[in-house]
Order: C-alpha cells, then structure tokens, then sequence
C-alpha cells in the first residue's frame, strides 16, 4: 500500500492546486504521503525483524532443522512431521493446559481483577495514598524482566522473604518453588504484571464523565449498581483492548518462568515457551521448537480474533 | 498537537534510518592486511583455567606471528548453554569461531553438522602428536576415522568422601565399598550417628545436566552389566533390569532421605554447594564426583579449601554386587578444534597447538586438575605431584567407560535425565520412568534402532 502511495507522488505534486473539484481528494492525499514516506523505513523494518522471523520459524517448523548433527548442515523438508510428533508428545497437553492455567490465573484473573480493582480504589482515595499505592505497583513493571524474576526467585525461594515471614510469625513454609510452582509463578506474573493493567484502567476511569455517574446517583443507583451499568459499560473497550494485550504479553512470558522453576520440578510448570525452548535450544531440535512456537502464534491470533471482535461494534 | 505528530514522524523517521544505517555499517568489518584469530571456549565463575591459559599464550602468539590478532571470546555460561551458544555461532562465517572448545561427547554430532575442521594434514606435518596417548588421539576422531579435535585432557570419576564424616560414623578407614548395598549401609550409619549431615548424594534431575548421567546414573548403570548403547549393533539399549536398578537405587537413597532434598538436588548450582559448602563444613558423607574435584579446592580454586588433602579421600565405585572388574568409572574430557569456517586453517592450527604444547598442557593439566593425554607430561614429576590424589583418580582409568557420543547422545541423555528427575520426585514409579524412557528413545532414534540387550 505504501509503495503504491510513494509511486503517485510526484504526479499529484506536480499536479499543483488544481479545479476545486479535485481538491477535498488531492489534500488527503498529499497528507497521507508525507505520513506515510517517513514510517517507510520503520515498515520495512518491522517486517525485517517481526515478520521475517515469522515467516522463518512458520517454514522451519516443517524442517528438521537442528543445532547439531547432519541436519544443522543441510536441514530436510519434513512436511507436517513435526507437528505429528508434537500432537502425540506426552509433553503437549501438558504444557497447553498449564499455559492456559497461566494465562487464564495470573493475567485475565490476576492482572485484570487487580488492575480494575486498584484503580478504582486510587479513583477515590486521598492522592497521597494513590501516589503511594501506584509508586509501589508500578516498581514491579517497570523492573526489566530478568531482575523482576530474580526478585520473585528471592522471594518464594526455600531460605526467601517470604518463608522468612512466615518463620518470623512461627509458620514454617514450604519450598514455593518446588512443591507450588504453578502459583508461585502465576504470583509472580500477577505482581508484574497489574501495574500495566491498573494504569489502563485509570486513564479509562477519568474518562468516565462524572455527570453521568452523577445522574446515576440521584437516580438512586448504590455503588455495585454504578459500577456494573456506568462504569464497567463505558470503560468497555478499554477492558477489552487491556484483556488482549495481557493475555498476549502472558502468553509469551518465558523470563520469569525460566529464572524462577525451569520448567519443573518435572514439567509442572512447563508452559509452551518453556517447552519450545528446552526442544529448541536444549535438544537442539530446532523444526520442533518453531513448532511449538507457530502452534502459540496460532494461540495469540486465536485470542486476538475473539477480543478484536468484542471491540468491534463499539467502534462503529 | 498536529506539530506534535510531525515531531513524533519524523524522530521515528530518523531512529528508523539510523538503525537501518547500523545494520549495514556491522557487516562491512574488512580486515585489510591485518588478520584475526578468533577463539571461543567456556569460563565460568569456577573454571577459569582455560582462560588463564590463552590470555598467557596470545601475546606469545601475537609476537610469533605480526600481524595477527588473537581475539579471546570467553562465554559465560553453564555447559549447557555453552554449547547451545556455540552452535548457534557456527551457524554463519560471520560469528563462527576459528578455533574452540568442545566436549569430547559433542564431538561426533558436530563434526555430522560440519562445524569441525579435519585436522589430518595439519597433524601430519605436527611432529608433538606422537607425544599423545591413543585414547587421546581416539577421543578427537569422527566416524570416517579422521581427526578433528585435540584433547586438552580427560578425566575419571569416583567416590570422593569426607573422612571426619565416615570416621564419626564408626566405619572404617579407608573405605572402599564392594557392592551397592556397601553404600547404603555406610550412608545409614552416618544418617544415624549425625543426623544434620547428608550421608551419600548423588547428582539426579535435569537441573546437573550432564553431571546428572556421567557423575551418578552411568556409574550405576555400567555395573549392573547393562549398558546405554550396543556398541555392536549400533542400537540403544531398552527394557534393561540394570536401568530400573540404577533408577530405584537413586530412589532408594532420595526417599530415605540419605542424599540432599529433592528441592535443593534439582538447583542447577547444587555442585557449587557440594564443594563449596557442604564437603568443606563436613555437611557431607559423600558422593560422585570427577578427577577434577581437587581443581576447586587447591590454592587458587573457586573455593580455597587447604584441608581437603587430609579431609577427603577417593573410593572406586562399585558394581552392583561386586561383579568384575569391581568398579566403575565414566570419562569424558574437553577438546580443542578448528572450526570448518575459518579463513586460515594452518593459523588456527598454529594456535592450537601452541595451547597444548608440552609446557602448556602441563601447566593445564595441574591447573584443571585433568588426567594428562600427552605421555611426556604424565611422566612429569609436577604433575604427578599436584594434588595428592593423582594416582587415585590415575587408577581409575582402569575401569573407565566412555560415553556413546552417537548424534543422538544428547537427546538421550535428557531423557535419562528426565527419568532420574521422575523418579526422585516422586512423580513417577521406577517402572513408570523406565517405560518412559524406552518410548523416548524409540521415538528419537526410530524403532529399528533399539534393542533389548
């Protein structure tokens, strides 16, 4: 689309300020063209690096590329291999309903419930108190991951913070990370991931015009009331973009996960990066891993579709 | 606000060209006259020998050869995710290294994926060669009977064991088990007199890596008369009793609680506290561990520990029911190769065997505390000398096995791994695990290819 704007350029330019007729379809254009030229380089490389490695995983996921031995040399086409292999792993399953557990727990749950709730807490209280509270929720995203989860690791680890604070009331807990890693890490994601979420919600709660929520109120509406037909309708869509975003940035969260279990003890919290990584980069079978990762992009597109969908007649 | 949007274009405008600009100005690295010689290896915090060894040989070598700089690229990293890194470099001539280092196990698969360098004429014209053993000269060779790897050194792996432990415990000194049940009896006894050590560990679970198969299973498995892989026949082997012994004696020493928790054994760093803490503040009776064990205590070790000449003792593992040759060892070793993208072979030649010339092979060798594969360095008095455990771990060559290193091993190897992590967990019986195991391995190497003896 781009390349078709950039070619008719100069024509139109040339062109001047032509009959009047012509001239509510020539403006926009001239103004497409100077937004669109300068975003070319960005286009070109996006599709570089984001769609190229798409494309190249999507293609090596019907090879049997690998790391190491005489198919790293001269990879195979395979055709649907891969996937075959994939479908009858034990692993599988496991993995799809762990990241589902994941996702579902720790960012539609998690993230969102805590979000939504925060913020309308922060919504009525002193600024003080809400400067305070988001300070302290916003640390945890704006970490780089990799420290974010060491943090975590410190924290639900055997000798960690928590087990400390528990010792230090008389309890004694038990080795987070082995014997709940599931919640460990979905704590974890939740404890990450709210600030993203608590911030969408309050730039879409001052949205909300306060005549309304007003009317409502000598209308006789108590609080669950305002919420569940005021609010929660009129910040609609923000719940639904936010809903997207969290579930795709859940998706694919490996960091955390890797920093704080591995994937274990077993595969008990082997969610699908975990696991196309280990096959990827451990075993050195690439074709796999990138199977695995075109069956998540499949996931991601999937979500994507239901919430774009949800979004839709709102906008028109 | 229509300002604003302009601003914001054209700042992700120019952002965008200078990346786009960047990408080409990183491929345009022309040489000229001037050569470079680039060399990949592993340090970590606990092995930094290697290191030592080429950053005192690159100014000797810059000085021998004008022109040419040698560029040490250390990574960072645990073997596993060396390895990975330096597949994923061997990928373009850009990044590939023209020299590096390579375990012994990952040679074959990487000579398949044509990473390697066939080093035969160079070690024609060599005259030093002669000067390694055959198992060396063995260790570096692929399936066409050429060479394409030089090692640095071997090693061999045994009990090592604390005697202040074992002596409070009444037993004996110097103790050396005959059987498994040998074990077990010496790690219940400590269990019972000194009930916050940890009698007996040894290594299970993915977390250890390889260390999990070459320093417990194999040990367990080569002496119930069963081996990983048929030699012979070429096929791996599936549905043998000796691999659920070996599984159910891990079981055995996890569910009674004689090795670490199950927790800390499955932390990837469990090694650095077996010698950084627990063998040292005698928290530990004992356990399987490499020749190499001296090089983290000796005077400039990882973790300086004087006393471990008079503290700890070595012990050959036993077979199952003290079946000849009554005991077992595994080996593997590290090596040094050219890599199949290098601009100038005979250079990178050079350079490697200036590594492990005489002189510096021998200072490696006490260093790294490795078994020596060159015989004019095995002779050496200082080497012989270096730690008093030498001839120990010397002798256990003797009863040694190597590992199947097919193209295959690896992924074997996890899943051997994985059985192990099964079974001390809890998550899976003995015979669950090995069932498991066998349908791993036959959906790695194709049914045609196991066999059941």
């Amino acid at each position: 689309m781009s390349a078709e704007t950039v070619s008719r350029s100069p024509r139109e330019t040339a062109t001047g300020p032509g009959p009047s007729g012509s001239g509510p379809r020539r403006r926009p254009r001239g103004r497409t063209l100077t937004r669109v030229l300068p975003l070319a380089p960005a286009v070109v490389l996006l599709a570089i690096f984001l769609l190229g490695p798409v494309i190249w995983s999507f293609y090596g996921s019907f090879t049997d590329a690998a790391l190491t031995g005489s198919s790293a040399q001269d990879p195979q086409w395979v055709g649907l291999d891969n996937y075959l292999t994939l479908f009858k792993d034990p692993v599988f399953p496991l993995s799809l309903w762990l990241t589902f557990v994941f996702v579902v727990a720790s960012a539609i749950v998690g993230q969102n419930f805590l979000g939504l709730g925060i913020a309308l807490l922060m919504n009525r209280a002193s600024t003080v108190v809400s400067a305070v509270v988001g300070t302290a929720v916003v640390a945890a995203w704006v970490l780089p991951e990799i420290v974010a989860a060491f943090v975590a690791y410190a924290y639900f680890s055997e000798d960690g913070t928590l087990n400390q604070v528990l010792a230090a009331a008389g309890m004694t807990g038990p080795n987070w990370l082995y014997s709940f890693p599931m919640l460990s890490i979905i704590l974890a994601n939740a404890w990450r991931g709210t600030a993203f979420s608590m911030m969408v919600y309050r730039a879409a709660l001052n949205d909300v015009p306060v005549e309304v929520t007003e009317a409502a109120m000598i209308d006789g509406a108590d609080g669950i009331k305002r919420l569940t037909w005021i609010t929660i309708p009129m910040i609609k869509n923000s719940i639904a973009t936010n809903l997207m975003l969290i579930t795709l940035q859940t998706l694919s969260v490996f960091t955390l996960i890797w920093v704080m279990t591995a994937g274990g003890p077993g595969n008990e919290s082997t969610t699908l990066p975990i696991m196309a990584f280990q096959e990827a980069f451990k075993f050195g079978d690439i074709g796999y891993g990138t199977a695995i990762a075109t069956v998540m992009l499949l996931i991601g597109a999937a979500f994507s579709l239901v919430y774009i969908r949800a979004l839709r007649p709102e906008k028109v | 606000m229509h300002r604003n949007a302009k601003l914001a274009l054209s700042v992700l405008a120019a952002t965008s060209m200078v990346a786009l600009a960047g990408c080409t100005a990183a491929g345009g690295n022309a040489d000229g006259d001037s050569q470079s010689l680039k060399i990949v290896y592993q340090k970590t915090d606990s092995f930094t020998a290697l290191d030592e060894l080429f950053t005192k040989i690159k100014p000797e070598f810059e000085a021998a050869n004008p022109g040419v700089t040698v560029e040490l690229e250390p990574i960072q990293a645990n073997d596993d995710d060396y390895s990975t890194k330096l597949a994923l470099s061997q990928k373009s001539a850009e990044t590939a290294p023209d020299v590096f280092y390579e375990d012994t196990f990952r040679l074959r698969s990487d000579i398949d994926a044509g990473y390697l360098l066939n080093i035969d004429d160079q070690l024609a014209d060599w005259d030093e060669w002669g000067q390694f053993s055959e198992g060396a000269k063995a260790a570096g060779m692929g399936d066409d009977g050429s060479v394409y790897a030089v090692p640095l050194g071997t090693d061999t792996r045994g009990i090592w064991y604390s005697k202040p432990v074992f002596a409070a415990a009444g037993i004996e000194l110097p103790w050396q088990p005959e059987t498994w049940d040998d074990i077990l009896t010496a790690a219940r006894a400590i269990q019972a007199s000194q009930p916050d050590v940890v009698p007996f560990n040894m290594y299970a679970g993915k977390g250890t890596g390889e260390g999990t198969v070459m320093q417990s299973f194999y040990e367990l498995l080569y002496g119930t008369g069963d081996t990983l892989y048929n030699e012979d026949d070429q096929k791996w082997v599936v549905e043998s009793q000796g691999f659920k012994d070996s599984l159910e004696f891990l079981q055995t020493l996890y569910t009674e609680k004689l090795a670490l928790d199950p927790s800390e054994a499955l932390d990837p760093n469990v090694w650095k506290k077996v010698f950084g803490e627990l063998f040292p503040q005698g928290k530990l009776g004992g356990t399987v561990e490499g020749s190499y064990t001296p090089s983290f205590w000796q005077s400039g070790g990882s973790y300086e520990w004087p006393a471990y000449t008079e503290d700890m003792a070595v012990a050959t593992f036993p077979t199952q029911n003290g079946e000849a040759p009554g005991g077992v060892s595994m080996s593997g070793g590290w090596t040094l190769a050219v890599g199949a993208k290098t601009a100038d072979a005979d250079l990178a030649f050079d350079f490697l065997a200036l590594a492990v010339s005489q002189e510096n092979a021998l200072w490696y060798a006490i260093n790294n505390s490795q078994i020596a594969v060159r015989t004019d360095v095995a002779s050496e008095p200082t080497y012989l000398a270096a730690n008093p455990f030498v001839a120990d771990v010397t002798a256990l060559v003797d009863v040694t096995h190597y590992r199947p290193a097919t193209s295959d091993y690896s992924k074997i190897s996890a899943e051997v791994q994985a059985a192990t992590e099964a079974v001390i967990t809890g998550q899976m019986s003995v015979d669950e695990a090995a069932a498991a195991y066998d349908t791993a391995v036959e959906g790695i190497v194709g049914a045609d290819k196991v066999t059941t003896k």
